[in-house]
C-alpha cells in the first residue's frame, strides 16, 4: 500500500498517476467504490433531497459511505458531489454553494481516507449538468467549463486526487467538464453511461469516446463505463474498448442489477456473489479500475475485493458467459451508424 | 446521390401524394422551416387542419418513434424533429381549437422533486402532442403539491412522471402514495419513465405502466385512452 502523502496533485497527474501505477503494477487492478446516491438512502436521507448538502447538514452520515466502502476494500472513493455543479444544486436554492459544498466532499473524503491511513485516492465526482448543449438545448460550451469549473475547483480544494467526471452522454459535455479540469489543475479520469442499445441516450459509442480521448487537448488518466443499465450490458460495453487500443486505463462501474422496490425502499437485484462474478469479468475484459455504481454497497465491495484477490487469470468472456453469470442484456446493440437504413431527404425525381 | 446533382427540392410542386411523404422525411430529418412550409402549403390547398396534424404531422412523428425505439435514432435527432413538429404544431394550434378537432386526452406531466433532467421528459411531452394530446408540462423538480394543484385544474387522462436519478425516483412512490391517500389514484392512469427505471419497479410503487422511452410513452397513452374509451360505451 501506498503513503497517504496528504500532498495536493498538480494538472499534470503526477501524483495520482504514480498511485495508479504502484496499485497497477502491483496487483493490475484498482478496486473502486460503490455507489454514494443509494447509500445515503439506505443511511436515511429523503427521496429527492440534495445528496450535496448532506456534506454540510449531515456530514457524519456522508463519511459514513466513505469509511463503508475503505472499510470494504475500496482503494478509489468518489467524493459526494455528482450534482455539484450550480445547474443543479439551484434546484435546491443553493446554487451559490457550490463550491463550498464541494469543497466539503473532498476534505470528507479526505479525512476519512486518512483514518485508513492506506493511501485511498479520492476522486471527485462530476456529474452531468443536467442541461442540454446547443443545439438542442440553450447550453453552450462556455457556461458549461464555467459551471464544471467551479465544481473542480471546489474539488480540489478540497484535496481530491483526481476529478471523477461521470454518467456523462454527451461527448461534448463531457469535453467542457474536461477543459474545466484543466482549468483548475486537477487531473481527470471520465466514464459514460451506455445505456441505451450499446450508446448513451444521445447516440455516442465506445468508439466515440476512445477517439475523444484520443484526441483531447487534455487527455484524460483513464475512460470507461459508469451506470447505464445491468452489470451485463456495462460488461459488454467494456469488451469494446480493448479493441480500440485506447492506451490509457480502462474503467467499469456498473450497477449492482436493476433496481427494484421492495419493503418500501429501492433494491438493487445483484447480489454481492454477482457483483465479485462481475469484477472478476471486468477484468478478464480488460478493466483495470473497477467498482459499482447505483445499489453496490460495501457488502458487494468485499466480495468483489476477495475475487479480485484470488483471481488467477482467465480469457476474455465470451457474451454467453456474461449473461449466464449476470443476467439477460436489456437491449441488442444497436445498427453501426454506417451501416443504418438512416431515412434521407428525398428529391426530386 | 452526391450533393452535387441534388436538385432543389421544390414542396409547393409536389402533389399531395409526394408531398406528404416528403414532409414525413423533413420531419425525420428535422427540418424546421420545410416543415413548417408543408404545413402552410396542405393548408392552402384546402386541407382540414386535423388532417395536416394526423397524416403528415403524427404520422411523420410515429416514424421517428420507431427508429428511436429501435436504437437508429437517438435523442438529438429525435429533439430535432420534434422541435420541427412544434413549429407546424404551433400553425395548427390555434385552427384546430376554431374546428373543434377531437382530442385524444390530456396528460400532466413533469418531472419529480430533486431532478433536473427533462430531456426525456420533454420529448414525452413533445411526442404526446405530436401524437394529438393535450399536454400539461410541469417542468422540472416538482414536489408532490405541484402534481395535486395541476389534477386539480386540468383534470388530466394520464398522470407523467420521469426521474434520471436513482435518488429522485423513489419521489415517484410520494407522489402516488399521497394520490391513493386522497382518494385520487383511480381518477387518472399514471405513466412513469427515466434511465434508472424498469417495468418490475413501476409496478412496485402503483403505476399504471413504464414507459421505456418516449414511442412507448405514446403508444402506452393511446392504448389506455382507447380502453377507457371502451369501457365508457360498454357502461
Amino acid at each position: 500500500m501506498l503513503e497517504d502523502d496528504g500532498e495536493l496533485s498538480g494538472a499534470d497527474g503526477q501524483d495520482v498517476r504514480a498511485k495508479f501505477d504502484a496499485l497497477l503494477g502491483s496487483r493490475g487492478w484498482i478496486l473502486a467504490d460503490g455507489a454514494t446516491g443509494t447509500n445515503l438512502f439506505a443511511l436515511g436521507m429523503g427521496a429527492g433531497d440534495s445528496p450535496e448538502l448532506l456534506n454540510v447538514q449531515q456530514p457524519e452520515m456522508v463519511r459514513a459511505v466513505y469509511r463503508n466502502a475503505i472499510a470494504g476494500g475500496a482503494d478509489l472513493i468518489l467524493t459526494n458531489s455528482f450534482g455539484g455543479n450550480r445547474a443543479r444544486l439551484k434546484l435546491h436554492a443553493v446554487a451559490g454553494r457550490t463550491r463550498e459544498l464541494c469543497q466539503i466532499s473532498a476534505q470528507l473524503a479526505h479525512e476519512t481516507a486518512s483514518e485508513f491511513g492506506n493511501g485511498t485516492i479520492v476522486a471527485g465526482s462530476m456529474g452531468p449538468t443536467g442541461e442540454l448543449m446547443e443545439p438542442m438545448g440553450v447550453l453552450t460550451p462556455d457556461v458549461a467549463v464555467d459551471i464544471f469549473l467551479e465544481q473542480a475547483e471546489g474539488l480540489k480544494a478540497g484535496g481530491a486526487d483526481v476529478a471523477w467526471i461521470e454518467t456523462i452522454s454527451d461527448i461534448r459535455e463531457l469535453d467542457c467538464a474536461a477543459q474545466a479540469c484543466f482549468r483548475a489543475g486537477l487531473p481527470y479520469c471520465a466514464t459514460l453511461s451506455f445505456d441505451t442499445a450499446g450508446r448513451t441516450m444521445m447516440g455516442v459509442a465506445p468508439g466515440d469516446l476512445a477517439n475523444w480521448a484520443a484526441d483531447a487537448t487534455w487527455p484524460p488518466l483513464a475512460i470507461g463505463a459508469n451506470c447505464g443499465a445491468g452489470a451485463a450490458d456495462l460488461i459488454r460495453t467494456i469488451l469494446e474498448f480493448p479493441k480500440l487500443k485506447i492506451g490509457m486505463h480502462l474503467i467499469a462501474k456498473a450497477n449492482a442489477g436493476i433496481p427494484k422496490w421492495e419493503k418500501g425502499a429501492i433494491h438493487y437485484d445483484g447480489s454481492p456473489d454477482l457483483m465479485a462474478d462481475y469484477a472478476e469479468l471486468a477484468l478478464r475484459s480488460g478493466a483495470k479500475i473497477i467498482g459499482g455504481c447505483c445499489g453496490t454497497t460495501f457488502r458487494h465491495i468485499q466480495r468483489m475485493r476477495a475475487r479480485l484477490e484470488t483471481f488467477k487469470g482467465g480469457a476474455t468472456p465470451m457474451l454467453e458467459e456474461i449473461v449466464g453469470k449476470l443476467g439477460q442484456f436489456s437491449a441488442d446493440i444497436g445498427p453501426d451508424p454506417k451501416d443504418r437504413n438512416r431515412r434521407q431527404r428525398r428529391r426530386r425525381p | 446521390m452526391s450533393d452535387e446533382d441534388e436538385e432543389e427540392l421544390i414542396l409547393s410542386e409536389l402533389s399531395d401524394e409526394e408531398l406528404v411523404p416528403q414532409m414525413h422525411d423533413d420531419l425525420y430529418d428535422g427540418l424546421k422551416e420545410e416543415v413548417e412550409e408543408g404545413v402552410y402549403i396542405l393548408l392552402e390547398r384546402g386541407w382540414e387542419p386535423y388532417a395536416v396534424l394526423t397524416n403528415a404531422l403524427v404520422e411523420g412523428m410515429r416514424i421517428v418513434g420507431i427508429d428511436f425505439r429501435d436504437g437508429i435514432l437517438f435523442v438529438p435527432e429525435v429533439l430535432l424533429a420534434a422541435n420541427a413538429m412544434k413549429t407546424g404544431m404551433a400553425i395548427l394550434k390555434p385552427l384546430l381549437a376554431e374546428t373543434g378537432a377531437p382530442r385524444m386526452g390530456k396528460m400532466v406531466i413533469g418531472t419529480v422533486k430533486g431532478d433536473i433532467h427533462d430531456i426525456g421528459k420533454n420529448l414525452v411531452s413533445m411526442m404526446m402532442e405530436g401524437a394529438g394530446f393535450e399536454v400539461v408540462d410541469l417542468g422540472i423538480n416538482n414536489p408532490v403539491e405541484n402534481y395535486l394543484e395541476a389534477i386539480e385544474n386540468e383534470k388530466p387522462d394520464i398522470l407523467g412522471m420521469s426521474a434520471l436519478l436513482t435518488t429522485t425516483m423513489p419521489y415517484m412512490k410520494v407522489v402516488i402514495d399521497r394520490l391513493v391517500e386522497l382518494g385520487l389514484r383511480d381518477d387518472f392512469v399514471v405513466l412513469v419513465g427515466g434511465a434508472p427505471l424498469n417495468e418490475d419497479f413501476s409496478k412496485a410503487i402503483g403505476a399504471d405502466a413504464y414507459c421505456r422511452d418516449a414511442a412507448v410513452a405514446v403508444e402506452t397513452a393511446k392504448e389506455f385512452m382507447a380502453r377507457k374509451h371502451n369501457v365508457l360505451s360498454a357502461g
